[in-house]
């Protein structure tokens, strides 16, 4: 019998290795897998890229992260947020690395990851700074930059509702970048509101399909605050 | 830059800036509105004109605000306010979010912005080439994927220096991608020969306006 539901946080964040890189769902703290990220904090891993559309707030979770200096990197779109003063010190200290990446060549990136295209052309970005460096190409008379795909190692994904194998729903704008953080990564733990019995969630609700899920843990936490 | 002494004339208020650009958007438009002043067009469309909204997060179909006591705690915009959905609308995840966005799908993003030039780029997310901790969030994606991109925002800044310039000193946000501008002194559209003149304040005179423009301004021909 295939059951992905477990029963602790240790078993939720067990095997998550120094170096790992490591995929957020969120935006802001709607669909943000909060419990996880302090599962992480307790669970140990170092040295860790973290890839997330903002930096976080305040002093808890993400930003928690960082200021316990396991973070070596953030890959984002938007780093600011009502209370950014963990990223930025670290930032201004040369104490973390930042890649700034448009929003959509972050989701882009993280569903080719999940697709199997390993790089893929955007009109995004080109004729700014984003664009230096990168792979230019002419294709029917508009040019493109060449993205790369962005894999996670471990990803921490918030779902409404999980069965044990791993089929979730999300609940309004907290689908935002789960699913995609569910395809993109080795392996996905997901924490969920409610869980329900095998065949309980009509197929034509599943948004992400199990096979995208290795971990759910059940956590009613109740509706998300603070931005 | 040297203002020409000011003429009595009334600049548009940040309601009418978006009053104007709500009253441009036509039935059946698939519509980004930028966080800060663009987010207040929506004010100014009638519920029963059917514009969509759209949010990058994901929310297609966004309606008024919600009154305080029916906030929805899993319903934010991009700019992370609560929002509500209208009958119609609906969630996708990012990246089909963007899909929309990067594949042309939306009709017109309305964005603010630090500097537009005279060839339609723009310059709104970072003022330094050394910002500490830019950030870009979807603007690049919208700038370059939407099939009309247009700004709202204030004609100068609040020294007086000029916003609508010959050529961007900020980091730019894509290029030659804007088709109109509103501001508080006038409505402008981008064109082959650059800033053309489609409404002004009343009493600023176009040698006033000019005066506050960097660019060359132009009659519509």
């Amino acid at each position: 019998m295939i059951n992905k539901i477990v029963q602790s946080m240790e078993d939720a964040m067990s095997g998550i290795k120094d170096g790992a890189v490591v995929l957020l769902g969120g935006f802001g703290a709607v669909g943000q897998p909060n419990a996880l990220i302090d599962g992480l904090i307790h669970q140990g891993a170092r040295d860790l890229t973290v890839a997330c559309n903002n930096a976080g707030v305040g002093h808890v979770g993400l930003a928690r992260l960082m200021e316990l200096g396991r973070v070596r990197k953030i890959v984002c779109s938007f780093p600011r947020s009502s209370d950014p003063v963990v990223f930025e010190t670290l930032y201004r200290a040369g104490k973390i690395e930042l890649e700034i990446v448009p929003q959509g060549t972050l989701a882009e990136r993280m569903r080719a990851a999940g697709a199997g295209v390993p790089a893929f052309f955007t009109a995004t970005g080109v004729g700014t700074k984003m664009a230096v460096g990168k792979e230019h190409r002419e294709i029917d008379g508009r040019t493109y930059i060449l993205e790369h795909a962005l894999k996670g190692d471990i990803g921490l994904v918030e779902a409404w509702e999980a069965d044990r194998w791993g089929n979730l729903t999300y609940k309004q704008a907290g689908r935002n970048f789960n699913p995609i953080v569910a395809m993109a990564s080795d392996v996905t733990i997901v924490q969920s509101q409610h869980l329900r019995e095998l065949g309980e969630i009509d197929p034509d609700h599943v948004v992400t399909p199990g096979i995208f899920v290795n971990r759910v843990l059940h956590v009613p936490y109740g509706d998300p605050s603070g931005f | 830059m040297a203002i020409a002494a000011t003429a009595d004339f009334k600049p548009f208020s940040r309601q009418q800036m978006a009053r104007h650009a709500a009253a441009d958007i036509p039935e059946g438009w698939y519509v980004n509105l930028g966080i800060g002043i663009p987010t207040m067009i929506a004010d100014y469309v009638p519920i029963d004109r059917e514009v969509i909204f759209h949010s990058e997060n994901g929310v297609l179909g966004i309606g008024p605000a919600p009154e305080k006591d029916k906030i929805e705690p899993w319903l934010i915009n991009a700019g992370k306010q609560y929002v509500t959905l209208r009958a119609g609308g609906s969630y996708c995840h990012h990246a089909d979010s963007f899909s929309m966005i990067r594949g042309g799908h939306l009709d017109l993003c309305v964005l603010g912005a630090f500097q537009v030039a005279d060839n339609g780029d723009i310059a709104n997310w970072a003022t330094s080439e050394n910002d500490t901790a830019p950030a870009v969030g979807g603007a690049m994606d919208l700038a370059a994927g939407a099939r009309r991109l247009w700004v709202l925002m204030e004609h100068t800044t609040k020294d007086g220096s000029p916003k609508l310039v010959k050529k961007c000193t900020y980091p730019l946000t894509a290029p030659g991608a804007v088709k109109r501008i509103y501001t508080n002194l006038a409505t402008l559209d981008v064109t082959d020969r650059g800033f053309e003149v489609l409404a002004m304040a009343p009493g600023l005179s176009f040698e006033d306006l000019q005066a506050r423009t960097e660019a060359k301004l132009h009659q519509p021909s």
